[in-house]
């Protein structure tokens, strides 16, 4: 203040207009200290019930899988944690280099040759595909499954609709769920940019006819957009061996905690084509050499599509996104390995198969619903038990077992029905107690 | 002037270690009951969608994990390593206690969908936040959902939309003013929400010039995006004309609240005349931004815009803490849940420690270091502080490196990369745009007077570099991971490797 030449701090407010400068005290509690803070905040979370004391069978887009210690201690190094974007590559080169190799395990599970090193989720990811395909096809509509996530559709919605592109749904089969190929040819068209399709789908079987929706797709000059769960990435097809230009779907499961739906890690890869990779949105890291060629190094590349260069004619408006989580992500599939991929994959889906073949045991419960293979999530219905999925959720909480999501009011075509979701962090002993409290739930009609 | 030098490891990418078979990581074993029933997995899958060819990830033992992302952490720079005066990024100290609560499994192992009745706690946390950042920045309701500053200026551009339609307004109004000292998100959020962009100059005191706002708002006006201190440093001083004008013209005022960290519990934007908010967690709210995330951008609006905001919204009866569907004028959902979680309980945390005093000396903190630094720094032979040198700067100051360029050849980016070597990182380099070899810089309050001291001496060591020996500066970093970068290189078509398959197809051209 000396230096400044002023007696009080209020001074370096002064050209603040007087009738704006705030004369009470903000009403937020006065300042605790940091024991005091811990009390309180650890006596409020205390309230919650996790997955740790009550088996829970929720899915859905945010995935219960295991973080490994290795995961958690990597990105709580302050160097890492601490930093802002690595927009001076020299003294940034560690969180370059970690994104950059996200990135490139992103392409070979995906089977695509591009990765950005993150959106904000896969619904976020997808508004932004589809703005990205209108772009390059300058056409205005995009096609999705009829069975999508909710809260994806809406997202979809939302971004798409400033860009005066249409979102158009396409009918599934009744009978397996499977995207219906001829309501498929009947909408598209030559308005059509780009048919997206999630696989597994949002209710969870494996959609066994990807191939021919690509075909369908690129007959039409429509480019194919998929969206993936990483985890099943070990044991089914990677995407671009069908036919996808543009992949994206949600990172979550690969090391980050639920942590109540967020952050969460949106999956952005394409094919390596300079038509698609301009209007890719979204940081990117790339190769380079230090300028006197002599040593390998890394920098953000392509930043001319970003916002802080292109303002208004920018790809998209995305700066911060989530870098950690994609470094979460990095250090997981390097712990797995391609092999350890391949065994959570195997165990995600022999799990939910003998949770389906319990459940089915059951008088009155019929799972899952659609005659298709299943990854690690699946319908359950209960129209012929007489409750209501509500009631059978309240009745499942007194025995200390949280059932899945109901999805009745998202597809009321389905009847009463829930998502159920089963991974490796379920025990045999989880799965049979889940199944010994629905028996009992029901009994009690 | 310390000694820095940085890690240099040479490590080599992840691919390029390990051996085949290694793992890093076992799985629980199946049980033997379930493997029973379940019979050959093989079966399972249809044919048509196996995978054949395994994904080539990198085979390696989990030291070797551990070893390898340790190295690349000390080949990085955080907040943790020493000052961080990146302009409008407002790089603060992280409190550790927030870290150790955020992660706590109370926190991480939530799902989202569970039933209220099992996340009371969460939700009285989340509304209460709600409640307090709606307090600090004057507006009605706050929504906490926006990953990002720049995803809640889309949000923001999209309430600004839907407010002009349910006004039977959406095709006249087209336009979104934005000044030119703007951050580069803005007027990439209102081409995003499909505004043609406008573009009013700042005058010489370097705030928005008001005859020049005047002559470009119209019955085409949806909005004006603004950010106040803007990025000079500089408050706008027109800000209730600036307001009347917009809102008069029948536009809504934005407020970026990147900058923020400047009037917290001294004036507020909601008081100003802003009619939407957004805030940026992971800056204001001391939450680390891991790199480049995640963070949180949360979006407070006047009581009139509240309609509009993304379900769901965090209600509570008295009683209980619910989550509400049922607002048929939402924009809809801008991502799926409710928000960045584990970074909102930071903020959360952040806020109770220092409470509505501890507020506004952060604030208070921060305009006084940047100030103190305006006067240091503007002293510095090669240097000036362009726009009104006796208005006080708010939260950041704006320094030119201009006489230095013209009068030895080293820019302001010289400037930034010669810092690194002395373990500062650098200031936001050639931003704002209306500045020549602009250094954009804001110390925060995190930083005592000594540290603040010790930039200023590296500033001056660099000046006398520059002229005496500008090579010197020219040729910098030295002390980092690796020298300068041919950026260039990395994003030209031929060479550019944005994946390791790439990298091995272009190797050579590298």
């Amino acid at each position: 203040m000396k230096e400044l030449g002023i007696q009080n701090i209020d001074e370096l407010y002064r050209d603040i207009p007087e009738k704006f400068r705030l004369k009470q005290k903000l009403n937020i509690p006065k300042g605790s200290s940091e024991a005091e803070v811990k009390r309180h905040v650890e006596n409020l979370l205390a309230k919650n019930k996790t997955s740790a004391t009550m088996p829970t069978f929720l899915g859905a887009g945010c995935w219960p899988h295991y973080v490994p210690a290795v995961v958690e201690n990597i990105i709580l190094r302050s160097e890492l944690l601490t930093a802002y974007t690595p927009y001076q590559p020299e003294i940034s080169q560690g969180m370059l280099q970690a994104l950059f190799e996200y990135q490139s395990m992103i392409c070979e599970l995906t089977g695509m040759e591009v990765a950005n090193c993150s959106m904000y989720d896969w619904a976020s990811a997808v508004g932004e595909a589809a703005r990205m395909v209108a772009r390059i096809t300058k056409r205005s509509e995009i096609l999705v499954p009829k069975i999508i996530h909710p809260e994806r559709n809406a997202t979809l919605q939302t971004y798409v609709e400033p860009a005066e592109v249409q979102v158009k749904h396409v009918n599934y089969d009744k009978s397996t769920g499977q995207l219906d190929l001829e309501d498929l040819k009947t909408k598209i068209s030559t308005q059509t940019a780009a048919v997206y399709v999630e696989n597994p789908s949002y209710l969870g079987f494996i959609e066994t006819e990807a191939e021919a929706v690509a075909q369908i797709a690129h007959d039409k000059g429509a480019l194919f957009i998929v969206g993936v769960d990483p985890v099943s990435l070990g044991i089914i097809k990677p995407p671009g061996e069908y036919g996808a230009d543009i992949v994206v779907g949600e990172g979550q499961p690969l090391g980050i905690a639920m942590n109540f739906g967020g952050p969460l890690l949106g999956i952005f890869a394409c094919r390596g084509d300079m038509e698609l990779i301009r209007q890719m949105p979204g940081r990117t890291i790339g190769i380079t050499t230090t300028l006197d060629g002599t040593k390998r190094g890394f920098c953000m590349a392509l930043q001319t599509r970003e916002q802080h260069i292109r303002r208004e004619k920018a790809t998209s408006n995305i700066c911060s996104n989530e870098a950690l989580c994609a470094v979460a992500s990095a250090v997981y599939l390097a712990l797995l390995g391609p092999q350890g991929l391949k065994e959570l994959g195997e165990t995600c889906m022999i799990k939910a198969d003998y949770a389906i073949k319990k459940l089915s045991k059951i008088e009155g419960v019929k799972t899952p619903i659609f005659d298709a293979p299943h990854f690690k999530e699946f319908t359950v219905n209960f129209d012929d038990t007489g409750k209501s999925v509500q009631h059978v959720h309240e009745d499942l909480l007194l025995y200390g077992v949280h059932g899945g999501k109901d999805v009745s009011k998202e597809f009321p075509e389905l009847g009463g029905t829930a998502l159920y979701c089963v991974t490796e962090v379920h025990s045999k002993h989880d799965i049979d107690r889940l199944a010994t409290a629905l028996e009992e739930v029901l009994k009690e009609r | 002037m310390s000694t820095f030098r940085q890690a240099r490891w040479n490590e080599p990418i992840i691919f390029e270690l390990g051996k085949v078979h290694r793992r890093g990581f076992a799985l629980p074993e199946i049980e033997e009951e379930i493997k029973q029933v379940i019979g050959d997995v093989q079966l399972l899958m249809p044919q048509k969608m196996k995978r054949e060819t395994p994904p080539k990830l990198p085979e390696l033992s989990e030291v070797e994990v551990t070893r390898h992302f340790i190295r690349l952490s000390q080949m990085n720079y955080g907040v943790d390593s020493g000052l961080y005066p990146l302009g409008s990024c407002t790089m603060k100290y992280n409190p550790k206690i927030n870290d150790a609560l955020a992660t706590s499994p109370t926190v991480a192992l939530l799902h989202p969908y569970q039933d209220p009745q099992t996340t009371q706690g969460i939700l009285q946390i989340l509304y209460t936040l709600s409640r307090w950042l709606a307090e600090i920045t004057g507006t009605y309701e706050v929504c906490l959902q926006p990953s990002a500053g720049a995803h809640g200026e889309l949000l923001g551009v999209l309430i600004i939309r839907a407010y002009h339609k349910r006004n039977g307004e959406l095709k006249k109004r087209s336009e979104i003013i934005v000044p030119d000292s703007a951050h580069g998100t803005n007027p990439a959020s209102a081409t995003m929400g499909g505004y043609r962009v406008i573009v009013v100059p700042s005058d010489a005191d370097g705030c928005v010039d008001i005859e020049a706002l005047k002559s470009v708002v119209s019955e085409r006006t949806a909005g004006l995006m603004l950010t106040n201190p803007n990025t000079l440093g500089i408050f706008e001083k027109n800000i209730e004309e600036i307001a009347r004008i917009v809102h008069e013209a029948g536009g809504l005022l934005y407020y970026d609240g990147a900058n923020l960290n400047a009037i917290l519990g001294k004036t507020r934007p909601g008081d100003m005349g802003f009619d939407i908010v957004h805030i940026n967690i992971h800056k204001t709210f001391g939450t680390p931004h891991g790199g480049g995330g995640p963070g949180a951008g949360p979006v407070g609006v006047s009581e009139e815009l509240e309609r509009f905001l993304p379900v769901p919204r965090i209600g509570f009866d008295g009683k209980d803490y619910f989550l509400d569907y049922n607002k048929p004028d939402s924009v809809g959902k801008i991502r799926s849940f409710y928000g960045n979680i584990a970074v909102l309980v930071r903020a959360y945390a952040y806020i109770l420690s220092l409470g509505a005093e501890g507020l506004q000396e952060v604030a208070e903190v921060s305009v006084l270091n940047a100030n103190y630094l305006a006067k240091k720094l503007a002293e510095i032979r090669g240097f000036e502080l362009p726009y009104d040198k006796q208005k006080p700067r708010k939260h950041e100051c704006v320094i030119s490196a201009k006489p230095m360029a013209k009068e030895t050849g080293v820019k302001a980016l010289n400037v930034s990369k010669r810092l690194l070597d002395y373990g500062v990182h650098a200031p936001t380099t050639y931003f704002p745009l209306i500045v020549d070899e602009a250094l954009m810089i804001e110390p925060t309050e995190s930083f005592e007077k000594e540290e603040l001291d010790r930039f200023v001496d590296a500033v001056k060591k660099i000046s006398q570099e520059a002229y005496s020996n500008p090579q010197l500066v020219l040729n910098a970093p030295q002390n980092t991971a690796c020298t300068r970068l041919d950026e260039v290189k990395a994003s030209h078509p031929q060479s550019m490797a944005l994946s390791w398959k790439m990298y091995l197809k272009k190797r050579k051209d590298i």
